[in-house]
């Protein structure tokens, strides 16, 4: 198409930008009709309801000045307590998006059943959801829009508790920003924490506090500089860096759209301000390397052969060199078609097509992507889920996965771990339910072009569909791919491990100290070590605590982690012994067959296994580490003994009584067993 | 070289042919529902930037109720000539035996028989498994948590309970034989970037939304216009004619028309932005019944 056609009739059609208009980034702005607009009149005072004096003395300059605006997705989270619904009330009465049948519904309302006595109930204006909630009806997100001089602004609401974690995550999938509302009453909560924690693990990089309800504490300064401070040491502990506190009211309107008077301490921007100012995603995505997710092959004919897809990131010019993934095959872009005329650069958030200057493969699902820095494709992740359907995930089950615009089968290992979003607690989990948040692993029928989550939303998060029902059940961000062991050989070396202990004058072994938090473990093994040491011994203690800050890290505390923690230490180990050292480690070590599983790694007779045997009440008793008293008030949870098993050793090959000897004394006769074998 | 951030109608415009694509690429039998109102001028007009320069990959499919202003008929030939896309016009051979109509059966009955049953005749007769539908979010507040992608149940019943979650710009268009889907590409559109974007667009739409001297009825507090010879009079009514436009056009028994001199889009746009109702208050539909519009949509109407 390329030009306006004359409509059916004869009724004038005011053509603006142009022939062809179009929204290429190249035309220009069309200048406004009217060469000296009249100033524009100062902001309105609250209360008074005008709309801007410009549109009413010069539309088209009005028009011109709003033609280019940017556009802003922010999610608000927090109850209807907090004033959420009252402040985005109030956003969208600042910003004059409410009509005089809307306003004077709404002053009817809000005296005959509004929460504000005479005054507006700005909560009147965006509920209306509690009666469909009454219905039954599934209400996940409500977007709402409004608009000021410098942006257009999609607010997600999400409202519930219920369904929180489920909707919010769906709301906060396409914000840019998220408010954070608290009550300044009530300063940081859990909920505070949760909402937190979910915009985080969306990726949404702007985050505002914005401490609400000023006006019932005095607007005091120091209420909201504890709110602020302590909110600031629990975001940077989740690793946001980029977060606001902003002091407001929402129904009294302080800070909101003008600056506060009750609040001359605070000299930050207002939150519209705000909202105005902040960097859009897009733009730090065109930042990043090129790639189109292809959606569709556009063939009208044999001459053309055209690539359509929404721009995930970077930029494009014609003659780019581009890879098509996963094939690989490269070639360079030719035009980039549109229906306005063919563009010069494109960049992320544009809807392409795209011809290729080469006869190459490319269908929907591929991933035409900037040649010199392709993304991955793999077909093992590690990925974080969501879990939003009533039937839980089902470990090894065959889902559909759809990533961009890619789809594959793909199975899921149980979850590593869960997380709890109240206090960001890794908990042993065998399954996701409905708003469970997870670790696992995430194996794939053929391969996917990807990046991780936190780099490119597009290419790294992904939903989960049941092959019986079609329902979305779950949304995924990948995390990493997993490399496999193919291709890796065994290299024979010359040095072998029988001359790395006749170097060391000593038979290599492991003393492998098993038994209850607090059982006395490292103190033991400490002494045992220095023992060594003392006689010349070449030896190394691997510390169960100490390797959880390096080599283990990323573990946490669930069956699962528990396994993998203790192969990784059986494995560094062994290399240990090969090397010719006596190993020396601490764990709790919990379970039978992760100890037996190490034995059989280690050479025949190189595992000696020493149970350090102190009864739960007396390991409680000691509770050095304050952990027990933890475990029993619900704050640590997988606790060992208490809500985590222990199994002991049933044939030990030493076996130490804490209450009928000291730590000292264990040494020794640890040491004398082993050297002298009494 | 830096390049500049997108401006909301370039965003709301590559989302709504991303939506547009996707729905090609995932389902076996697309239609687009053309109502001929400014809200479908700007979906077609959309559908042919998605797939330029191929025409849309599917028909136009008009649910006509014989009761449309005789305009809009016109418009709605030519830009699917103009499109180069099949129009299909569908017309509930039931209403159009019993001769339904507004004036003698009451708005209710004739939006029943004529949209809702004729939308799932013809969606049935000819076996379309995607609809897509120009409504919006900002419409009223109802609409506000309408997702983009809407099933239907095999007998096009809407189950709000079982609506799945939208992420991202991942919408999950798989579903069982007999089933579909109704998309609303344009749900993240409010009235104003629609104007803005038919401006900046230069997008015909139906002459009746600007302003001229038509004959006109004042009938039930709603001015009418008088559009043909079937518009039957009530005792003592007399067309007066009046400079009127249309905020929203239906049927046009059932449209009220505003007073107004704006007969151009910076004129339109001024005057909706300076109004003071909302724009549905022109729509008899809406004022039928409280909740309205979320009764008719689980029984199948848009």
């Amino acid at each position: 198409m390329t030009g306006p056609d004359a409509p059916a009739s004869s009724a004038p059609l005011p053509l603006a930008g142009g022939a062809g208009g179009g929204l290429s980034l190249t035309s220009p702005m069309a200048p406004a009709d009217n060469a000296s607009p009249p100033p524009t009149p100062p902001a309105s005072g609250r209360g008074d309801y005008v709309p801007e004096a410009l549109i009413a003395t010069d539309i088209d300059g009005y028009l011109a000045a709003h033609r280019d605006k940017t556009l802003l997705r922010f999610i608000t989270c927090g109850s209807v307590d907090d004033g959420k619904s009252t402040l985005i009330g109030r956003l969208l009465y600042d910003s004059k998006m409410i009509f005089e049948d809307q306003l004077s519904a709404l002053e009817a309302d809000s005296k005959r059943i509004g929460t504000q006595g005479q005054e507006i109930d700005f909560a009147l204006l965006v509920d209306g959801l509690a009666a469909e909630r009454e219905q039954g009806i599934t209400i996940d997100v409500a977007y709402r829009f409004f608009a000021t001089e410098k942006r257009k602004f999609i607010v997600a609401d999400t409202p519930g508790h219920e369904q929180y974690t489920r909707n919010m995550v769906t709301g906060a999938s396409t914000a840019d920003l998220a408010v954070i509302l608290v009550d300044a009453r009530k300063g940081v909560l859990t909920q505070t924490r949760r909402h937190t924690f979910l915009a985080h693990l969306l990726g949404i990089r702007h985050i505002v506090l914005a401490v609400n309800k000023m006006d019932l504490v005095g607007y005091d300064q120091a209420v909201f500089d504890r709110i602020r401070l302590t909110y600031r040491a629990f975001a940077s502990d989740l690793g946001i860096t980029d977060s606001l506190a902003l002091p407001i009211s929402g129904f009294k309107g302080d800070n909101v759209a003008t600056p506060s008077e009750h609040m001359p301490w605070y000299s930050g921007p207002t939150l519209i301000e705000h909202l105005e100012q902040v960097t859009v995603d897009a733009d730090a995505d065109a930042a990043r390397p090129f790639r189109l997710p292809v959606q569709w092959v556009n063939r009208p004919d044999l001459d053309f052969r055209g690539f359509a897809g929404l721009i995930a990131s970077g930029t494009v010019r014609p003659g780019d060199p581009v890879r098509v993934l996963p094939s690989g095959r490269t070639s360079r872009v030719a035009r980039i078609v549109t229906a306005g005329g063919d563009l010069d650069v494109a960049v992320a958030g544009q809807a392409v097509t795209l011809t290729l200057a080469d006869e190459v493969d490319c269908s929907r699902g591929d991933v035409i992507a900037a040649a010199e820095a392709p993304p991955e494709v793999a077909d093992q992740f590690e990925a974080t889920l969501v879990w939003m359907a009533d039937e839980p995930l089902l470990p090894g089950r065959p889902y559909w996965l759809k990533l961009g615009t890619q789809r594959a089968t793909a199975t899921i290992q149980p979850p590593k771990y869960q997380i709890n979003v109240n206090t960001m607690e890794q908990l042993a989990a065998k399954t996701l339910e409905l708003n469970g948040i997870g670790v696992a692993t995430i194996a794939t029928d053929k391969p996917l072009v990807f990046e991780p989550y936190v780099d490119n939303r597009t290419l790294g998060g992904f939903i989960l569909v049941d092959k019986l029902t079609n329902a979305t059940v779950a949304a995924g961000m990948l995390n990493f791919s997993l490399r496999r062991a193919q291709n890796v050989h065994w290299q024979a070396l010359d040095v072998s491990r029988e001359k790395h202990a006749d170097l060391k004058n000593q038979k290599p072994g492991v003393l492998w100290f098993t038994g209850l938090s607090g059982a006395g473990k490292s103190t033991i093994a400490n002494l045992v070590e220095k023992r060594l040491v003392v006689m010349n011994r070449h030896t190394f203690l691997l510390d169960g605590d100490n390797v959880r800050h390096g080599l283990n890290r990323d573990l946490g505390f669930t069956d699962a982690d528990r396994v993998e923690n203790i192969r990784r230490v059986g494995e560094v180990a062994k290399l240990m012994t090969d090397a010719g050292l006596i190993v020396i480690t601490a764990f709790i070590s919990p379970f039978r067959a992760e100890r037996d599983m190490v034995r059989a790694m280690m050479a025949p007779g190189e595992f000696v296994e020493i149970h350090i045997d102190t009864p739960l009440a007396e390991a409680e008793r000691r509770d050095v580490k304050g952990l027990y008293a933890k475990a029993r008030e619900g704050k640590l949870k997988n606790f060992t003994g208490i809500d985590s098993p222990y199994e002991a050793p049933a044939d030990p090959d030493i076996r130490i009584d804490t209450t009928a000897m000291t730590p000292e004394q264990a040494a020794a006769l640890i040491v004398d067993r082993l050297l002298l074998g009494v | 070289m830096t390049v500049r951030a997108l401006t909301h109608l370039e965003q709301l415009e590559a989302e709504s042919i991303h939506i547009m694509r996707e729905v090609v690429a995932e389902t076996a039998r697309p239609v687009m529902l053309y109502s001929v109102g400014k809200d479908s001028a700007v979906m077609l007009h959309l559908a042919r930037k998605a797939f330029y320069p191929a025409p849309p990959p599917f028909p136009l499919l008009h649910v006509d109720t014989t009761w449309k202003f005789k305009a809009m008929y016109e418009l709605r030939d030519h830009m699917a000539r103009e499109a180069g896309m099949d129009l299909l016009v569908y017309r509930n051979p039931e209403a159009e035996a019993r001769c339904i109509n507004p004036f003698d059966h009451g708005s209710a009955l004739h939006t029943d028989m004529w949209k809702t049953e004729g939308l799932k005749q013809a969606l049935d007769k000819y076996g379309f498994d995607a609809a897509f539908g120009g409504a919006r979010r900002d419409e009223e507040k109802s609409r506000a948590k309408e997702r983009v992608f809407s099933f239907r149940s095999v007998s096009h019943r809407w189950d709000p309970k079982n609506q799945r979650p939208e992420l991202w710009n991942l919408y999950n268009a798989m579903k069982a034989k007999g089933e579909s889907i109704r998309v609303f590409p344009i749900s993240n559109w409010t009235e104003l970037d629609i104007w803005q974007y038919i401006q900046a667009e230069a997008i015909p739409i139906v002459p009746l939304y600007f302003a001229a001297p038509r004959p006109t009825v004042e009938r039930d507090g709603m001015l009418l216009m008088v559009d043909d010879e079937r518009f039957p009079l009530r005792d003592g009514e007399v067309p007066v004619e009046r400079s009127i436009r249309f905020r929203t056009l239906g049927c046009y028994p059932l449209t009220g028309a505003v007073e107004s001199e704006a007969d151009t889009l910076s004129g339109i746009i001024q005057e909706m932005l300076l109004t003071t109702t909302s724009e549905r208050q022109g729509r008899a539909i809406d004022h039928d019944q409280a909740a309205s519009m979320e009764k008719k949509k689980q029984e199948g109407y848009f």
